[in-house]
């Protein structure tokens, strides 16, 4: 059974007059890689720094393996975590020099050292650079020192900060892979903050949502993507189409809903007249030629906008007073013809309608 | 211009036909602005790393006071920190007025806020997260500061050599606190004055050229452990 | 190794450092001006002295102002100058004891060789003065109130003028530094008799008026009182202050410089009264 490896309890950072971070209660348990992801500011970094022990929260208690940190034990347990940060953050040295630092640090002599990095080096492709200086690296080459760094310490706790943030697409992808590989086999417990919702989705076996200090919901990835607790959470989850709506009648496991732009239907069952917010995520709209439009949730809606991607498009569309958000395929888009201007049919599964409660 | 040649000749004279007294001013000079430097190190390092790593009320005015310090006029100085060490001043029960020891003392009041000046700034240089970084790998305090000076020593090395320069250098505070007394207090600056004085120019500029040799020595060598690291810029090809 | 290297040379300078701690009754310090040091008799004396007593030394040359301030503070133990109207305020004062005269040297009147001002004509220092401003050539004063400064001033009061104006030029430095000045403005000056022969080689100048009283530069000796501050030396004061008019010590003055310059700097006259000095 997994026990709680991390567990904070009423962990309020204040900076002067505001309050950084505030959460009552979280558990990272053994064997868990955790995702943060939330806007700018929402206190993700922070929570990470408390976490790994680098910042002593204004109030609160951090427990790490059951025993609680304080001044006197920091050091011993932060010995048994390792950070990665955005910026490799690397010394002045060689590759092998930077990757063996922790262990350098922790008192291991030379043979062991050396025992210990080589396999790292090797499993992230550096060894070849062993003995280049740092500063001759590119950015992909000198998070992988950094990473080997971490990993070579054969952690309890690997705590990494938006690592991959800093690099171009192709390097993030090589590195993404390569990770979730290195956390499979290895099962270290990760908690990694991303601002990349898919990154945190494909990484993390539960996803946090933080905004303006607060975790607001934390859970597996796909109950949060396609069940956001709130708006927040919506909108930083990417369920684009957020619809205010009055709730109708409820009958046989399905409600419909009243919205500006026709009538809706959503599985589970809603006291009837109460305001909410239809959320649907964009992969969920179909989109169809103008024409179906009596079956239940196929509406007429009108392109408002189309942004190109590399393989799909995201369409806004007008759906009577409200504002639908959908992507395509670059095949269906082709299929359809689509341009901007144009009266098409939108439509979604009944599952696929959140509903969230409006305050 | 003859003055000048007649100054070579003669510091050539002195220093290799072994005049004892010059060789025992120019190693009196060595060691009083050796030791004065090395203790600015000990107190100005530590000072600087404080100021540029922690946050307190009150730091902006302790780093303009640091500040103000480097360019602390050694004259002054040497004033001030006779009236401490004169017989009639509050340390005075220490005999230290026209010693040796008072010379480093005011060296090193004159060498500290340069120390802890520009170790600040050297310190600034670094990424502000290079310490948290460290620190997440494992580091205890001693460690990081330890690798932060490591990683910081090019700029450092600097302010060992702007702390000894500004020591070896001067003339108003070993005059006024070491008084010149030849045998025990006389150093190549003040020598350099007196001689001036008594009209012996060539002596005088002997002992000016001796001390710009004893100062380049040491920043030569200085400099070479400080370069040894630098990068190779790759030539345009 | 760097760090072992750095401990290593640090302990070994700290031993080599003469620190403060000797017995400090060993120690006899001596304020004295620049220009007494400057004339080299002191490197001849106090080795002397120092071999005699077994005292140690330690020579202050400053400014005639601040040897007498600091003897007046008590951070010295004896006084060597020659400024005698300064000194008998001080004796007045009670600050320093048993004033004792040591010796003398002169002062005389120096300039370009032409002598504009025809000082030449004269052998009376005032008139010479007279005829120097008269003629509004240029004069170099030390500026500095040193004991040759202050004589410099009792001597225009004297003849009745107020040194001013573009000729009358204030250097506010040492004697030879002065004289360099006398030299590249070709200006008139008073010096000292044995600083003037240390520079004579560099200079155009010539002395152009001497051997009249006012111009006699006497030293005096000096004890501190043991009053004016903790932890002066007075025995060692007093050895010193007697062994410079101790006959032994007066005939090494008398032949000094005779050698180098081909007469004497100083005449000796411990024992002698003021009045008597001079012909």
């Amino acid at each position: 059974m997994a026990e709680a490896l991390l567990s904070l309890s009423d962990i309020v950072v204040r900076h002067g007059d505001s309050t950084v971070l505030h959460l009552s209660r979280l558990e990272i348990r053994r064997g868990d890689i955790l995702a943060l992801i939330g806007p700018n500011g929402a206190g993700k970094s922070t929570l990470l720094r408390v976490m790994g022990l680098l910042q002593q929260p204004t109030e609160g208690k951090v427990f790490f393996q059951d025993e609680e940190a304080s001044r006197e034990n920091a050091l011993r347990m932060r010995r048994r975590m390792a950070s990665v940060f955005q910026e490799p953050l690397l010394l002045n040295a060689s590759v092998y020099e930077n990757a063996a630092l922790g262990l350098k640090l922790r008192g291991f002599n030379r043979a062991e050292i050396r025992r210990r990095i080589t396999p790292w080096l090797e499993r992230l492709s550096i060894a070849h650079l062993s003995t280049r200086r740092v500063r001759t690296l590119s950015g992909g080459e000198l998070q992988r020192t950094s990473l080997a760094r971490a990993l070579a310490l054969d952690p309890d706790l690997l705590l990494l900060d938006e690592p991959f943030s800093a690099l171009d697409p192709t390097t993030r992808e090589s590195l993404l892979g390569d990770l979730q590989d290195i956390l499979k086999q290895t099962g270290v417990t990760t908690v990694f903050v991303t601002h990349d919702r898919h990154e945190a989705f494909m990484l993390g076996s539960r996803v946090g949502v933080m905004r303006e200090g607060k975790l607001l919901q934390v859970g597996p990835g796909l109950e949060v993507f396609t069940r956001p607790a709130d708006e927040s959470v919506a909108e930083i989850v990417g369920a684009d189409t957020r619809i205010p709506a009055v709730t109708e009648i409820s009958n046989d496991g399905v409600t419909k809903f009243r919205f500006d732009g026709g009538v809706a239907e959503a599985t589970g069952a809603f006291p009837s007249g109460a305001r909410v917010i239809l959320c649907i995520r964009p992969e969920e709209i179909i989109l169809s030629p103008p024409r179906d439009r009596e079956r239940p949730n196929h509406f007429a809606a009108k392109v408002l906008k189309v942004i190109p991607s590399t393989l799909h498009y995201r369409l806004t569309l007008q759906c009577g007073g409200s504002r639908l958000s959908a992507l395509v395929t670059r095949s269906s888009f082709m299929d359809l013809g689509i341009k901007e201007g144009d009266e098409l049919t939108a439509s979604f599964e009944a599952a696929a309608v959140h509903v969230i409660g409006k305050e | 211009m003859a003055l000048i040649w007649d100054g070579i000749v003669t510091a050539f004279s002195l220093v290799f036909g072994g005049n004892a007294e010059v060789w025992s001013i120019t190693w009196l000079s060595l060691k009083v602005s050796g030791l004065a430097t090395m203790i600015s190190l000990v107190v100005g390092i530590p000072l600087g790393i404080l100021l540029a790593m922690t946050r307190f009320p009150g730091r902006p005015f302790a780093v303009a006071l640091v500040n103000t310090g480097m360019g602390l006029p050694p004259v002054v100085v040497g004033l001030f920190v006779s009236i401490f060490l004169w017989r009639s001043g509050p340390l005075g029960f220490l005999d230290l007025i026209y010693t040796q020891s008072a010379i480093v003392i005011a060296q090193v009041v004159i060498a500290f806020p340069i120390v802890a000046g520009l170790t600040l700034t050297s310190f600034q240089t670094l990424n502000p997260n290079l310490g948290l970084q460290l620190l997440g790998i494992g580091a205890s305090k001693p460690q990081l500061l330890w690798l932060l000076c490591k990683e910081a020593r090019l700029p450092l090395l600097a302010a060992v050599m702007a702390g000894f320069g500004g020591v070896i250098s001067e003339v108003g505070a070993s005059m006024m606190v070491g008084g010149n007394i030849r045998g025990q207090t006389r150093v190549l600056t003040t020598a350099t004055v007196l001689e001036a004085g008594k009209g012996n120019f060539d002596i005088a500029i002997a002992l000016g050229l001796i001390l710009l040799a004893l100062s380049f020595a040491v920043n030569f060598l200085l400099t070479h452990i400080q370069q040894r690291e630098q990068i190779r810029w790759p030539k345009p090809s | 190794m760097d760090a072992a290297l750095f401990l290593a040379a640090l302990t070994l300078s700290l031993s080599t450092i003469a620190w403060g701690g000797e017995p400090a009754q060993r120690n006899v310090i001596l304020s004295t001006t620049t220009s007494t040091q400057d004339t080299g008799l002191l490197d001849i004396l106090v080795p002397l002295f120092e071999k005699q007593t077994g005292y140690s030394v330690k020579t202050v040359s400053v400014g005639t102002g601040q040897a007498l301030a600091l003897a007046a503070k008590g951070d010295a133990d004896v006084a060597l100058v020659h400024a005698p109207s300064l000194e008998k305020e001080y004796v007045a004062y009670g600050k320093l004891l048993n004033r004792r005269l040591v010796m003398y040297n002169d002062f005389v009147i120096v300039g370009p060789k032409e002598d504009p001002a025809r000082v030449k004509s004269t052998s009376k220092t005032i008139d010479a003065l007279k005829l120097i401003e008269k003629a509004n050539a240029r004069f170099v004063s030390r500026g500095d109130n040193s004991g040759t400064h202050i004589l410099e001033k009792t001597l225009w009061k004297q003849a009745g003028i107020e040194p001013k104006g573009v000729w009358y030029i204030e250097s506010g430095q040492g004697m030879g530094a002065t004289l360099g000045i006398a030299n590249e403005r070709n200006a008139y000056a008073l010096a000292d008799r044995a600083t003037y022969l240390a520079f004579s080689k560099r200079l155009a100048l010539a002395v152009l008026l001497e051997g009249d009283k006012p111009l006699l530069n006497i030293y005096s000796v000096m004890e501190v009182n043991p009053t004016n501050g903790p932890r002066i030396n007075a025995a060692g004061g007093k050895a010193f202050a007697d062994f410079m008019v101790a006959p032994a010590t007066q005939a090494v003055i008398k032949t000094f410089g005779l050698e180098k310059y081909g007469r004497s700097l100083f005449v000796p006259v411990a024992g002698m009264k003021e009045e008597e000095l001079g012909e």
